[in-house]
């Protein structure tokens, strides 16, 4: 099989550990298997730098010193939607702070859009959403990353992480693959703070995601602590650098909706107009942007955590504004030709 | 791109650096703050790329602290510089070398105050004055013509505005707010950001 001789997998005889424990490991030295991309001459790269001799069951943790090359490397461009548009207003009304997070929906592969409906902004649990950018597989593989990880420490500690605190062990986890092809830039927008007072938060629309699990466990008791809540907005890159903010714009088409963003967000807007203002922003990137288009996406995160606007097709809006622009040109032509007609009718 | 400046005094240190954090050509963050707290009386100030000042920094940081939990005692900021000085060269012909610019500033009880130059080569000085980026070739030789040994902290500050007016003036790029801190015996004073009247 085909992916058998990729991982290096000839004889069977070799792993009978295939369904052994997840906690035997090989000597990393036992290399019989790594040659095994031999028959396919170097049509593609089947030494997976690091395996060694683990089983293939086992989650594979690269050791710094292995990472001579991607460790994906099968000759495929990766899936890379760089070219995102998306950002976040940390608007606060004073009363009602919350977050809005919206998101185009291309995913593009060396000038193919390979998708033109993903979803850029990911929910990580009920009070946290992710907007990602770069890498559409390494974004999604270190979201569900971070998930486990964070579900991990809310059971352990009976609390949830802050969004600091996830934010910081994102890039943490992403530190040892600086240097190397893996491109992820990641705003993370989540509520801190003991909301275990509040109902159970609002999930529209998503009836079947996991997050609902996560929600469901919510109303066990937790110790709330003294300690700032409210809303968080951190990018995290891949670099390695971490910034908290409360307005930022990613990807690609960043800066044509960084200009729209500047005039038109101020502290104490609605919740109304910050969502006008994002998905113009997004319009605006995506008319402007070849890697941005399709749909726009928004969330919005607040005490009770995400909820979720439906999925609004840009083209939509850009014939609207067009019918728009030529209204207004042909009332333009109108007023001049009766302010023509006027004056005919004085000098005449 | 980034910019940072150290005065040393007879009894403080003064210290700037730039609020501004970029990525590619967009400035992300207006307020960043390069300036990271190793003790009481110990300022490392780091810009470089993008990823490794916070890595590096914080990892001397948390070191520092631990020295402290362990011993009793915190480290002398002499001892702090040899500290990060060390770490830095050992990473440097590793794998993953940090490519950070530093200045760190502190005071002592028995040696008073102390300025830092270190480079992401991990060469180390102390030094009266200094300063790292591409303003410090428009504004070393200010703080060569205007530095005292004997400046008093007024002093201090307007050779400071004047480095940054030099800036404003020459620099291609657009540096709009300083934060400012200074160490002494008493620890370590916010100052007003530079220019005046920026957010």
């Amino acid at each position: 099989m085909a992916l058998q001789d990729v991982c290096g997998l000839h004889n069977p005889p070799l792993f009978p550990q295939w369904s052994a424990p997840l906690s035997r490991s090989f000597m990393p030295e036992d290399s019989t298997h790594l040659s095994g991309g031999g028959i396919h001459g170097e049509a593609f790269s089947t030494r997976l730098p690091g395996r060694g001799g683990l089983s293939p069951l086992e989650f594979y943790m690269p050791i710094a010193e292995y990472l001579t090359e991607s460790p994906i490397n099968f000759g495929q461009t990766s899936l890379s939607s760089a070219p995102t548009k998306l950002l976040e207003i940390d608007h606060l009304h004073p009363s009602l702070p919350s977050i809005s997070a919206a998101a185009d929906t291309r995913s593009s592969c060396s000038g193919l859009v390979a998708c033109p409906a993903s979803p850029k902004v990911l929910p990580i649990h009920s009070h946290l959403v992710g907007t990602t950018s770069g890498t559409s597989a390494d974004c999604a593989l270190w979201k569900r990353i971070l998930a486990r990880e964070l579900r991990l420490y809310k059971l352990r500690h009976h609390r949830r992480l802050s969004t600091g605190g996830a934010a910081k062990l994102l890039s943490h986890m992403l530190h040892p693959f600086k240097g190397t092809e893996l491109c992820v830039a990641a705003t993370l927008c989540g509520w801190d703070g003991d909301d275990e007072k509040h109902e159970q938060p609002i999930t529209e629309k998503h009836a079947n995601t996991p997050t609902n699990q996560m929600t469901a466990s919510n109303s066990s008791v937790v110790r709330s602590r003294s300690r700032i809540c409210g809303p968080r907005v951190i990018y995290v890159c891949s670099d390695g650098l971490r910034l908290q903010g409360e307005l930022f714009s990613v990807g690609s088409g960043s800066p044509y909706a960084y200009s729209i963003l500047d005039s038109s967000v101020y502290w104490g807007m609605s919740v109304q107009e910050a969502t006008e203002v994002a998905r113009e922003a997004v319009y605006r990137a995506t008319y402007r942007d070849a890697y941005s288009g399709n749909n726009v996406d928004l969330y919005h995160v607040t005490a009770k955590g995400w909820r979720r606007r439906e999925r609004e097709n840009l083209k939509e809006e850009y014939y609207r504004e067009k019918e728009r622009e030529r209204a207004r040109v042909a009332e333009r032509n109108a007023e001049k030709k009766a302010i023509l007609k006027s004056d005919d009718g004085e000098i005449v | 791109m980034e910019y940072l400046i150290g005065i040393q005094g007879p009894d403080f240190v003064l210290v700037a650096a730039d609020n501004v954090a970029a990525s590619s050509i967009i400035q992300m963050k207006h307020d960043y703050d390069k300036m990271f707290k190793l003790s009481e009386k110990i300022l490392l100030l780091c810009v470089g790329e993008a990823g490794d000042t916070v890595q590096f920094a914080e990892y001397i940081q948390k070191n520092v602290q631990l020295y402290k939990m362990r011993n009793g005692y915190e480290l002398s900021p002499a001892a702090a510089a040899n500290f990060t000085r060390k770490n830095l060269a050992d990473y440097l012909r590793s794998r993953t070398p940090y490519h950070v610019n530093l200045l760190l500033a502190g005071y002592d009880e028995a040696d008073g105050p102390g300025l830092y130059y270190m480079d992401y080569l991990s060469a180390l000085a102390k030094a009266p004055f200094a300063a790292h980026g591409y303003g410090a070739f428009l504004t070393l030789s200010i703080l060569d013509r205007y530095y005292r040994p004997d400046l008093t902290r007024e002093e201090a500050v307007d050779l400071l505005k004047k480095c940054l007016e030099e800036l404003n003036k020459r620099f291609i790029l657009n540096l709009p707010s300083f934060t400012v801190r200074l160490i002494d015996k008493d620890g370590i004073h916010d100052m007003e950001k530079l220019p005046v009247g920026s957010k």
